[in-house]
């Protein structure tokens, strides 16, 4: 395993951001989508909305509810999107995302096989 | 922090609207869009523009001089609203309005609102009427 993989680790097994360690295995469940988004904060993504709104940003931050807020973005419609014209940076509510399409180097996908094999199992 | 756990019962912690002063540059709470113009885009598809004065963790939101930017094709209008309290669950998106960009395409002509009633009313008799043309072709089940 290259060394570099190995301070990404800690991400997975223990969330480093201030919030309480689930006593239930359900609730570990949610946290790993959450953990894995926080490892992609500064990455290009592009957020496909289920109202059919995409939408292309620096993702800067992700809380529990998958709510995100994106930096810099620029909707891939913009033409359809005229209202959107002046607004550079936004809050997506978790509810309403369908997709969020990454780089293709973003992913690890070893360490997240991992993490969710440890979730499977129940932490 | 662990006490709200109790607070917030089944869902759990409500991490988004109480992050420390420190969190607000880093975090997805909407602290950092206080007192500013915004756009909050609603799940029926309508558009309003106002200064964020109130939020909490289900993205309930309170917009202070909020109006609603009706657009139809190359046709716009902002209808006055004054404050509104929108329930979180409408929200789709929220986003900070960059008051150096132009706000609009140039292209695009202001109207009064009865026209942009109008317009709307038209565009929605033209939906309406394709929908149900295609109701009459698909009882033809033309396969």
């Amino acid at each position: 395993m290259p060394s570099a993989a190995a301070p990404r680790r800690s991400a997975f097994s223990s969330p480093s951001h201030p919030c309480p360690s689930p006593s239930l295995s359900i609730y570990f469940a949610k946290m790993l989508f959450f953990s894995y988004f926080k490892e992609l904060v500064g990455k290009e993504v592009t957020v496909e909305l289920k109202n059919d709104l995409a939408i292309r940003g620096t993702l800067h931050s992700v809380d529990q509810y998958l709510n995100i807020k994106l930096e810099n973005i620029r909707v891939v419609d913009q033409d359809k999107y005229p209202h959107m014209l002046s607004v550079r940076n936004c809050f997506i509510r978790g509810s309403v995302v369908r997709y969020v399409q990454l780089p293709p180097d973003g992913v690890d996908i070893d360490i997240l096989h991992d993490a969710t094999r440890r979730e499977a199992r129940g932490g | 922090m662990r006490g709200r756990r109790s607070v917030s019962g089944r869902k759990g912690w409500a991490a988004m609207s109480w992050a420390g002063p420190e969190d607000i540059f880093l975090s997805t709470s909407l602290a950092s869009y206080l007192d500013k113009k915004l756009l909050v885009l609603l799940r029926d598809g309508r558009k309003l523009l106002g200064v964020l004065r109130s939020f909490d963790q289900f993205a309930n939101v309170v917009l202070e001089g909020a109006c609603e930017r009706v657009i139809v094709g190359d046709l716009y209008c902002d209808i006055p609203l004054g404050l509104y309290v929108i329930r979180g669950e409408n929200v789709v998106l929220i986003g900070e309005l960059d008051l150096e960009r132009e706000k609009l395409p140039a292209h695009m002509i202001c109207v009064s609102v009865a026209e942009i009633r109008r317009a709307q009313k038209a565009e929605r008799d033209a939906t309406d009427l394709k929908g149900s043309m295609r109701k009459r072709m698909e009882f033809l089940d033309l396969d």
